[in-house]
């Protein structure tokens, strides 16, 4: 139900589109219409245009890339409101948020809340502009789904530490300059006995290796750690206390892989309207194949059904305060969902759909085949399926540890 | 569950306690053990209709106090949770249709009368055993209505029916020409064929050229509202249960295999629950409905279905006696889903809007 606004504060709303649109018609150059951030993804080099690299600075300039977090740290220092209305603008002209990446989405939010004030006057605002990019170094060998039983070690030098150990699937780790990695500082305490400490990517002893996946690209690197000085003001909170940060940091990670506007606007084309281009229709403009029509519409039914959980998480949280527990289900369903569309787009498709390279097929086509193929790893990565089952029976449930 | 207003939250929390004190699952055990083809409690739907349950929808100018729909489904919600047999459900989707299509006199004369629960209506829609308004027969002539009525609900009890004729909707009261056949369903509520033979059709003229279809979207809408309120118990006592039941000398909610199982349900509770209650904000919100109205039925059907059988295997032997409810939740939830669209009506029905 829309709340009934005051007067005075509609007429501050309406000044404050007034003035987005502004510095949209200022700064927004039409050339970069319908195009994404070069900095938001972890699939590849920031490779940005001179065009691309202005309109960046502009809105980092504001702080409108990020525009609820604080006006001191950089940030837009504005309501959820007026955020909102920077989005609905932006979309109008076509203009994409060029202020992202896992600084804004995951790291960000958590400094935020747990470092100390030096830290957020360094930090925060280079993300604001879009200046510096972060990777997660998070999973080693042995430590995938069973994260506590990460290895990787800083010993205490006394005004540093020493790391040494191995990280793996570090997203765009080769483009990275930052590091968020959570480190064992003490070996006698599984949970008790983890750090969350931030590593230059460039410091001595850092290596990075890219992954190749079966999608043929290669977003994922193993991050070796050999004799790493990190100063100890790198430390974020207490020693011992990276646990309880690391999973604060999980759930925004959650937030994003699951309900994340990326994944909307990838739903945007309806699969009914692309069946219609590629298969044959009745008389009536139905898709003559019945049983594939039912299965479009089982999935659409289901997709649009996850976008109101979405929305009710948001207006939910918003009503009672603080991250919503339902964020492991919106992860659950929003991967298998979209894993599910790219299932059903093949076979919408044929063999046509299932293009690798060449000019026979069209760069949807082929686009569609390596995010059928990368799309698996959203049910694997930031807590797979079955980790998310487990915090919904143990945390949401209170379905007790099993032996 | 969405952000409720004030005066939402008092009816949920009274309809929660009239629920669980006054209509537990045993209070349909009565109705059950009675016998009476009218399946449901007299008083039990008069202490409702005085708590102005059988007027949310309707305008306050006919005693109504029009809180919208989702106020009704909070309640339908309320009383799916205990099995509540009432002519409550049948009464508002009827009432629904007075207030979309009938005249001013239509509507002074029979909203009030049903919102204080004095006149029970249902509506009569289908001639077969499946959902299908595009194959109607029943057509008036001279201001008679003949033609037969398969599977209506809460035929015994009702006074007044909001029959779908070749031409529109028609009131027809109980009396001359209306002959009641039960069919006992399942879920042992009232069902009947209702044969009209040239009985009194007085025709609901307003509402445009979409009123069967807005008012079978609202029998969706609502009937998933109960839907939803059955699943949920389902799901409270399965785990309750889980956390009790003791097997191999371990609690089974202990065991990942059950706890897995009910992360999936947990997640497609929560998927209903939000279509539902889209269905119900698009028809307060006036945009949309057809759409909402599928989605929100077609994941009801989904996942009740699943969460009805999977109470049972969670439940083991237990689930299987008649002593224990969980079956009762199974038997009812098959004659819903089968109600106003099955999966596949509704699928097809959402792509056609879709436009494939």
């Amino acid at each position: 139900m829309a709340t009934q606004l005051e007067p005075d504060v509609k007429a501050e709303e309406d000044a404050f589109r007034e003035e987005v649109q502004q510095f949209l018609a200022k700064h927004f150059p039409p050339e970069l219409k319908g195009k994404g951030s070069a900095l938001a993804g972890v699939d590849g080099p920031t490779n940005e245009s001179a065009l691309q690299k202005a309109w960046r600075e502009a809105v980092g300039e504001r702080g409108w890339g990020t525009p609820t977090w604080p006006r001191q740290y950089g940030g837009g220092g504005l309501t959820k409101r007026q955020a909102r209305i920077i989005d609905q603008e932006f979309a109008k002209v076509g203009a994409y948020n060029p202020i992202g990446g896992m600084g804004v989405m995951m790291f960000g939010p958590t400094l935020l809340e747990y470092g100390s004030e030096e830290q957020k006057m360094e930090h925060i605002p280079p993300i604001c502009r879009g200046e510096i990019r972060w990777c997660q170094g998070y999973s080693e060998p042995n430590a995938g789904s069973d994260l506590a039983n990460l290895q990787t070690f800083a010993e205490d030098k006394g005004d540093h530490y020493i790391v040494n150990g191995q990280k793996t699937w570090t997203s765009g780790g080769q483009w990275a300059d930052k590091c968020f990695a959570i480190v064992r500082t003490d070996k006698s305490d599984k949970h008790r006995g983890i750090s969350f400490m931030l590593i230059d990517m460039d410091a001595p002893g850092v290596e990075v290796r890219p992954i190749t996946m079966i999608s043929g690209t290669s977003p994922f690197c193993e991050t070796f750690f050999t004799d790493v000085k990190v100063p100890k003001e790198n430390l974020v909170g207490e020693e011992g206390q990276g646990w309880t940060i690391g999973k604060r940091l999980l759930q925004h990670e959650r937030t994003n892989i699951s309900g994340g506007g990326r994944l909307a606007s990838m739903m945007a084309h309806s699969l009914g309207e692309i069946a219609k281009k590629y298969g044959e229709t009745n008389e009536a403009g139905e898709l003559a194949d019945a049983v594939l029509r039912d299965k479009v519409a089982d999935f659409e039914i289901r997709w649009n059904s996850f976008l109101l959980t979405a929305r009710r998480a948001v207006e939910e949280s918003k009503a009672q305060g603080g991250v919503s527990e339902i964020s492991s289900v919106l992860k659950k369903l929003g991967t298998k969902l979209s894993q599910e569309r790219s299932e059903l787009l093949i076979e919408i498709r044929g063999l046509q759909g299932l293009g690798w390279e060449g000019e026979e097929f069209s760069k949807g086509e082929l686009d569609a085949v390596r995010g059928w193929l990368f799309g698996k790893a959203t049910t694997i990565y930031g807590g797979s399926t079955e980790i998310q089952n487990n915090i919904i029976a143990k945390r949401v449930l209170g379905m007790l540890d099993h032996q | 569950m969405a952000v409720l207003n004030e005066e939402q939250e008092m009816l949920r929390d009274m309809a929660r306690d009239w629920a669980t004190n006054e209509s537990p699952v045993t209070e349909f055990r009565k109705v059950r053990a009675a016998g009476n083809p009218q399946a449901y409690n007299a008083d039990a739907y008069a202490a409702m209709a005085e708590m102005g349950w059988a007027g949310v929808i309707i305008p306050e100018e006919h005693g109504g106090s029009d809180f919208g729909f989702m106020s009704a489904g909070l309640v339908l919600e309320e009383l799916g949770k205990t099995l509540t047999a009432s002519p409550l459900l049948a009464t508002t989707i009827a009432a629904s249709a007075i207030v979309l299509g009938g005249s001013d006199e239509q509507k002074a004369r029979w909203l009030p009368k049903l919102a204080s629960g004095e006149t029970v209506a249902t509506l009569a829609v289908d001639e077969g055993a499946k959902h299908d308004p595009s194959a109607i027969a029943a057509s008036v002539s001279g201001g008679k209505l003949t033609g037969t009525k398969a599977f209506v609900h809460e035929a015994h009890g009702a006074d007044l029916f909001v029959v779908a004729a070749t031409d529109g909707l028609y009131l027809v009261e109980k009396g001359d020409g209306v002959t009641l056949t039960s069919r006992a369903l399942a879920d042992q509520r009232s069902h009947a064929d209702v044969a009209f033979d040239g009985a009194p059709a007085d025709k609901l003229e307003g509402g445009g050229d979409s009123l069967l279809d807005d008012v079978l979207d609202r029998a969706r809408v609502l009937t998933a509202a109960e839907m939803l309120g059955m699943a949920q118990q389902v799901f409270d006592t399965t785990l309750d249960y889980l956390k009790q039941r003791v097997q191999f000398n371990q609690v089974l909610a202990t065991f990942q295999a059950l706890q897995h199982r009910m992360a999936d349900l947990f997640a497609d509770l929560a998927q209903m629950r939000s279509a539902v209650e889209g269905g119900l904000q698009a028809i307060d919100g006036g945009f949309g409905v057809a759409r909402a109205a599928s989605i929100a039925k077609a994941e009801a059907n989904r996942v009740l279905h699943t969460i009805s059988n999977q109470g049972i295997q969670l439940h083991g032997g237990i689930g299987m006696t008649d002593e224990y409810d969980v079956g009762f939740y199974l038997k009812r939830a098959r004659v819903l889903e089968a109600s106003w669209g099955s999966s596949g009506y509704l699928k097809d029905r959402f792509a056609t809007l879709a436009g494939y």
